[in-house]
């Protein structure tokens, strides 16, 4: 059964830059269909290098990246994931819709087609009246909801995000921490988180893969297993508390400098 | 436009027109002062009386001129767009050009008219064009070439993991991207057709053109008509770069640098 197969796979990876920095060292990791896994460090550790590699963005010295069963090379050929950054990178030339649709017509939807899908995300990602604006007339926090949106246009297996939300302030990132898991649940697809934060990892994750920086490497993973679906409250149960404990002493056990770690 | 609009733009022009007048007025009235030569300043007034005096062979003399300017910028800024267009997509053979067409662009290239003038015969528009294209062609290629070759990496990487190839890349990213660059050149090239043509026609034109008008004014110490032309001169130059800016302002709407406000 296909079910059952990893969404990504990776064994024995690592990879070093032509400087001679060893970013990342024998990295193994399965993330398992429909999971919300979070990737979380200090700085350096690697943690977006490792996400980029996933996306086949970056080439891996050594190892094996298996995305869908398939090589992440050919994964991404086939758009079975999308990616949101820390910034939206929404084109300022294209509105809202066509930023959406814009997978869409590189996959060649047709016009009729693009516009169905594109209303069902602009309802989604809570946008529906927006969908002429220009990014420059977006707050940050929108601009990032089109950026969503746009990377579940197409409907992939997988979704890669590399501290979508780590240029927002606190309260609209909770907020819409609240929102991608109703997106996730709605979606049925898998994510791989990359975060500096402890609780936003806790909150958010089915499992929590904590790293140690230079060079990085998996220092341990952590099973959240509150129960789901997340609310405003999860936040206010001890066993959160506990978990975001267990995740931060791993932090400190694998090096990492927790009080500048949580400062970022 | 509003009424609250006009009344906006009337208040933010009023300081500026209120100077212009000033600036007049006081010119008017030190040249009455200090009974200043007519062959070192004429009174504004005489100006305006020559320019409508003359407006008939005036007018005709500044559409010959415009013609060969708008020539040369069809020509120069076209083949500016296509070398730019090369650069950027044969990346190698940018490095080997760029130097020198950056290099070009720092020399008085005006010193070639009488050069053009013999290749192409004084008579014929084609020399003022020449001129007019080449010091259009510098300024346009090198930012466009900026445009083109400056995009954020991260709206590349974003394509890149669509699987969008290179082709995709420059026509949806690359080409949108460089326009607000495109058109900062265009703008100062609009500027330079106009003197390339004037200054062409200082060393040798048919006597239709606005440059031997100036010149044969001045040299028969007719100054009234030789600042009438200066002021025909400059209403094409004004309205030239005007024409280009209000295409720009329709192309590029979306631009976020254009902004000077806020919407939140």
């Amino acid at each position: 059964m296909t079910e059952t197969r990893p969404a990504v796979s990776i064994k024995g990876l690592s990879k070093s830059f032509k400087t001679g920095v060893t970013a990342l060292t024998g990295i193994d990791l399965e993330v398992r269909p429909q999971e919300f896994i979070s990737l979380i460090g200090p700085s350096g550790c690697g943690k977006s290098t490792l996400l980029r590699i996933i996306g086949d963005l970056i080439e891996p010295s050594e190892g094996i990246v298996e995305v869908n069963g398939k090589p992440a090379h050919r994964a991404r050929l086939d758009h079975d994931y999308g990616i949101v950054f820390q910034e939206a990178v929404l084109y300022d030339w294209r509105t809202v819709s066509k930023n959406i649709a814009l997978p869409l017509e590189l996959l060649k939807w047709s016009r009729e087609k693009r516009a169905a899908r594109v209303r069902e995300l602009l309802e989604l990602v809570e946008l529906e009246g927006f969908e002429d604006n220009h990014p420059w007339q977006l707050s940050g926090g929108m601009q990032q909801r089109v950026a969503i949106a746009r990377a579940l246009s197409f409907d992939p297996a997988l979704l890669l995000m590399d501290e979508p939300f780590g240029a927002l302030d606190e309260m609209t990132r909770e907020r819409l921490n609240l929102e991608l898991l109703r997106i996730w649940d709605a979606s049925g697809s898998t994510i791989v988180f990359v975060t500096h934060s402890i609780p936003e990892a806790v909150f958010l994750s089915t499992r929590v893969v904590v790293m140690s920086a230079r060079p990085g490497r998996i220092a341990g993973i952590v099973e959240v297993d509150l129960p789901q679906p997340r609310t405003g409250r999860t936040r206010e149960e001890p066993r959160f508390f506990e978990l975001v404990t267990d995740v931060r002493e791993r932090l400190a056990a694998g090096g990492a400098d927790i009080v500048s770690a949580e400062a970022e | 436009m509003s009424y609250a609009a006009v009344k906006h733009s009337l208040v933010e022009w009023a300081p500026a027109l209120a100077v212009f007048a000033i600036g007049i007025l006081a010119w008017q009235g030190l040249v009455a002062a200090f009974n200043v030569q007519e062959f070192l300043l004429p009174k504004p007034s005489v100006i305006a009386q020559t320019f409508w005096d003359e407006r008939g062979s005036l007018w005709d003399a500044g559409i010959y001129t415009f013609k060969e300017a708008l020539g040369g910028f069809a020509l120069g800024s076209s083949l500016g767009i296509l070398s730019a267009l090369i650069f950027a997509a044969f990346r190698p053979l940018g490095t080997a050009f760029m130097p020198f067409a950056v290099a070009a662009n720092a020399i008085p290239i005006i010193a070639f008219a009488p050069i053009m003038n013999d290749w192409f015969g004084l008579l014929n528009p084609f020399s003022k064009m020449a001129i007019a294209a080449v010091l259009c062609y510098f300024p346009v290629l090198i930012t466009t070439v900026r445009g083109l070759t400056s995009v954020d990496p991260r709206s590349i990487e974003l394509m890149r993991s669509y699987a969008a190839g290179r082709g995709t890349v420059f026509r949806r990213v690359r080409i949108p991207a460089s326009l607000p660059h495109l058109f900062a050149g265009l703008k100062i090239a609009s500027v330079l057709s106009m003197i390339g043509a004037i200054v062409g026609e200082y060393f040798g034109g048919p006597i239709t053109a606005l440059g031997v008008t100036i010149l044969n004014a001045s040299a028969y110490s007719n100054f009234p008509v030789a600042w009438a032309g200066i002021v025909m001169a400059s209403a094409f130059g004004i309205l030239f770069y005007g024409a280009v800016a209000l295409a720009e302002r329709l192309t590029t709407s979306w631009d976020p640098s254009r902004r000077d406000f806020h919407t939140e």
